[in-house]
């Protein structure tokens, strides 16, 4: 009957953590602050409250002696923390690289049922009905923002082990340069047009071999000179960039690929879709390009996360089980002392929140450290990968304060698993038995 | 063996703490499964050594096509006993998620490719049909497709007479034999001269050409032969083993292999910790017992066994149980994925490695403990000293 009972109270527990689990996942700061004022008030306002504190003192002052044991919590629940934090960071910093290049106020034009650049076709005769569409923005000499661009990927010898890889060179219009204001010359000046020069950005300059300012490259069979450098803080700083006829001319292009236009501000995009689609000669799809490269980084984005998400919550389960390990082998060999406290007078309530509390503080330990590792090491941490483009782009691991955030709370929730069963064994120790025992 | 019981015994003597130590092994090696696997799946396109093929694409790019009448000079250039043209299609069915590989290629494609396996009346189909299309076993499960199926495909790149519909008929279908090469199934092959034919933009040019040698040894001066044909054209060629071109292409998808041996790295150190430390627990526990069995007779080095068998049996235990799960959840996650993510099982290096791994940490995390056990002093130990 009694076992039964236990059984029952058990079950009970773990259905209240998981649900107490899902609520705190979900809980914002604010919850998460008041949840945390209201415990310290708690503690220090409630005589139970108070007890628990003194219980969980006395807890601490012996953690040195165990601190072996207890450093295997810190260490696992930092490791947990340490891997999910990078691994979001890493999907985070390539979102926010593809988002940032994108704006509101611009759009690319692509063939119909194309998806990237790659893949689409414009061809000549189409950029002149593109360039009269409503809703473009005009220079300060009345000529429309319209750039049509090509982009050819070209090998390039990576810096880091000499490989080749594919790198993004563009050719761009009179008007790349006012459509994009975020690009920066850094070094050197704007390639001419008409001759074979090339502009390349920061990013492509670190990851890449032979691209400083003056140096000559061999593409196509032609000699080409690096006259500039640029930096644009998105994806563009992966790319090469030429004049479009030039490099038309050298790769026998007939056709563009795509074109970008600067509209109207934000409000001039739906003007400039709806023209598009009333001529018939059109087939063409616009998107602006904040659409354009979100789509491109949606698919990667999410699989990292959501590999991110699975690693991390095997290892957290991994991180629980040595938790909760630890905690029942401290409270076995503290249960004299734990049972000599209840023989004294602290009930149930103040030893389980002590044991808890001191995992919590164990886990929150193993939490900072995680995270401060994971910033360390991780970010601005460069990786490239292959784009929708087939080419390279580069981007950085951010670790923002709220995956740093997130981390933390990942780490508090094992200690609660970790934590609670343990403490109840604690509280439950039948007090003749411990003392005699022990 | 005789002291197997005893072992077990001793395993299970706290039963909360061996279970809570196994339940962690097991995370570790279902982790350690599931990733070895992808990484033993993205090596794989590499480690083909075997095989006697070359790859020859452009130099400037891989989106750069070169013209199909380089194919006579590449077979005759001497050692190559079969060119085959394929070019990059990129079709998509349906929806962009359901994303597989389409790419048309040239006659002798499965002479070329020996190790994929089609019935000789399919292959004799695909010969002879114009709209005809293969593809591998997995994905004609996956899509439900059946020989004689009519399969629409939207181009992304080549329109047809000003439209993006692509119609192919499935003539046959092929099977991988080899595990860890099984995501190759997730591919669609048609013919090269209904691309030729039917697409508006490109003529009588092709993406790259396989390339099959007499002897695998000649392999660069071959390579090199066939790079000479186009030097200085507006075509240069680059020819590599596939080998090569297979880990240069992946090798851009971020470095893979990083992420997952620093995952795996963070993995096996927080278990060495957790497992180290439940054995020198259990050890400290047992030292009456263990005196009392060097009392009766047991020798220092058989003690010293015991402790150490102990810790191998409960890492191996716990490790064969998350190798088994990670082999039974990694089809859920294939299906799942919707075959985007291919990963038929655990294959045998994984295995073979896995094991490995659980004797050595087995043997490391149990040293300390058994040590300790072997030079047990019985008077100081029996009086609880």
């Amino acid at each position: 009957m009694n076992r039964i009972k236990k059984w029952l109270g058990n079950l009970g527990v773990i259905l209240m953590l998981l649900a107490g689990l899902v609520a705190w996942i979900m809980l914002p700061w604010p919850g998460v602050l008041g949840a945390a004022v209201l415990a310290a008030l708690w503690l220090a306002f409630t005589r139970s409250g108070r007890l628990a504190l003194e219980a969980t003192r006395i807890g601490i002052a012996s953690l040195p002696q165990r601190w072996g044991a207890s450093s295997v919590i810190v260490i696992g629940i930092a490791g947990v923390v340490a891997v999910l934090v990078a691994m979001l960071a890493m999907g985070a910093g390539f979102q926010k690289t593809l988002e940032q290049t994108g704006r509101d106020d611009t759009a690319i034009v692509l063939r119909g049922g194309s998806q990237a650049e790659t893949n689409s076709v414009i061809t000549r005769d189409q950029v002149p009905l593109i360039t009269s569409l409503a809703g473009i923005a005009k220079d300060e000499s009345g000529r429309p923002l319209v750039s049509p661009e090509l982009s050819q990927v070209v090998n390039m010898v990576t810096r880091s082990d000499g490989t080749d890889a594919n790198a993004q060179l563009r050719g761009v219009g009179d008007a790349g340069w006012a459509i994009r204001p975020q690009l920066q010359i850094v070094e050197g000046r704007r390639f001419e047009s008409g001759k074979r020069e090339l502009v390349v950005g920061q990013g492509a300059h670190r990851q890449y071999v032979g691209l400083e300012v003056g140096n000559t490259l061999r593409l196509a069979n032609q000699d080409w000179t690096v006259v500039g450098k640029f930096a644009s803080g998105d994806s563009h700083d992966s790319e090469l960039w030429a004049d479009a006829e030039t490099l038309g001319a050298t790769y026998q292009r007939t056709s563009y690929q795509s074109v970008t236009v600067r509209l109207d501000g934000a409000e001039g995009f739906e003007p400039f879709k709806a023209a598009m689609a009333a001529d018939p000669r059109l087939k063409l799809d616009v998107l602006t390009t904040k659409n354009y490269y979100s789509k491109q980084s949606e698919g990667l984005t999410k699989l990292i996360k959501a590999l991110g998400t699975i690693i991390g919550a095997i290892m957290a389960i991994g991180a629980v089980f040595g938790a909760l390990n630890t905690m029942y082998a401290a409270v076995a060999g503290r249960a004299r002392e734990i049972a000599t406290m209840r023989a004294i007078g602290f009930r149930g309530l103040p030893v389980v929140v002590a044991v808890m509390l001191e995992t919590m503080l164990l886990a929150l330990l193993g939490g900072l450290i995680g995270g401060l590792i994971a910033w360390l090491v991780f970010n601005n941490y460069s990786v490239s990968t292959l784009s929708g483009n087939f080419s390279q782009v580069m981007f950085q691991f951010s670790v923002s304060p709220e995956l740093l955030w997130n981390g933390l709370k990942w780490a508090l929730g094992i200690g609660l698993v970790g934590g609670l069963f343990p403490s109840l064994r604690a509280a439950r120790l039948p007090v003749t038995e411990a003392l005699r025992s022990a | 063996m005789k002291y197997l019981h005893l072992i077990w015994a001793a395993l299970f003597r706290s039963k909360t703490r061996t279970l809570l130590t196994l339940l962690s092994v097991i995370t570790a090696f279902l982790l350690f499964g599931l990733l070895d696997s992808v990484r033993v799946a993205f090596a794989a396109g590499g480690d083909m050594a075997g095989y006697n093929r070359l790859v020859v694409a452009s130099r400037l790019s891989i989106t750069q096509m070169l013209p199909a009448r380089l194919e006579s000079d590449i077979a005759n250039v001497p050692g190559v006993k079969l060119a085959v043209r394929g070019a990059w299609f990129g079709g998509i069915y349906q929806d962009q998620r359901n994303f597989f590989p389409n790419m048309s290629v040239g006659d002798g494609f499965f002479e070329m490719y020996p190790e994929y396996q089609i019935a000789p009346e399919q292959l004799q189909a695909f010969e002879t049909t114009r709209i005809g299309a293969v593809v591998g076993e997995s994905l004609a499960q996956r899509h439900g497709w059946k020989v004689g199926d009519t399969i629409p495909l939207q181009a992304t790149i080549f329109p047809t007479q000003g439209s993006n519909n692509w119609e192919f008929k499935l003539v046959g279908t092929f099977r991988v034999t080899e595990s860890k090469r099984k995501g190759e199934e997730n591919a669609l092959y048609f013919r090269w001269d209904y691309f030729n034919e039917a697409n508006d933009f490109v003529k009588d040019r092709v993406g790259w050409w396989m390339v099959q040698l007499d002897d695998p040894e000649q392999a660069d001066q071959i390579a090199q032969t066939i790079d000479k044909l186009s030097e200085n054209s507006d075509h240069e060629t680059k020819t590599q083993s596939e080998q090569a071109f297979n880990q240069a292409f992946i090798k851009q998808f971020a470095d893979v292999g990083m992420i997952v041996s620093g995952i795996m790295g963070a993995v096996f150190f927080t278990l060495l910790l957790l497992t180290g430390n439940t054995m020198a627990q259990a050890v400290r526990e047992r030292i009456p017992e263990l005196a009392v069995l060097k009392t009766i007779g047991f020798s220092d080095r058989s003690v010293l066994a015991l402790v150490l068998v102990e810790s191998v049996l409960l890492l191996v235990l716990g490790g064969v149980i998350g190798l088994v799960l990670a082999a039974v959840i990694m089809p859920v996650i294939s299906t799942v994925s919707g075959g985007a993510v291919q990963l038929p099982t655990v294959p045998g290096v994984t295995w073979a490695l896995g094991i490995a791994l659980m004797v050595v940490i087995g043997l490391l995390v149990g040293a300390l403990p058994a040590l300790r056990a072997m030079r047990l002093n019985i008077v100081d130990a029996l009086a609880g000293r």
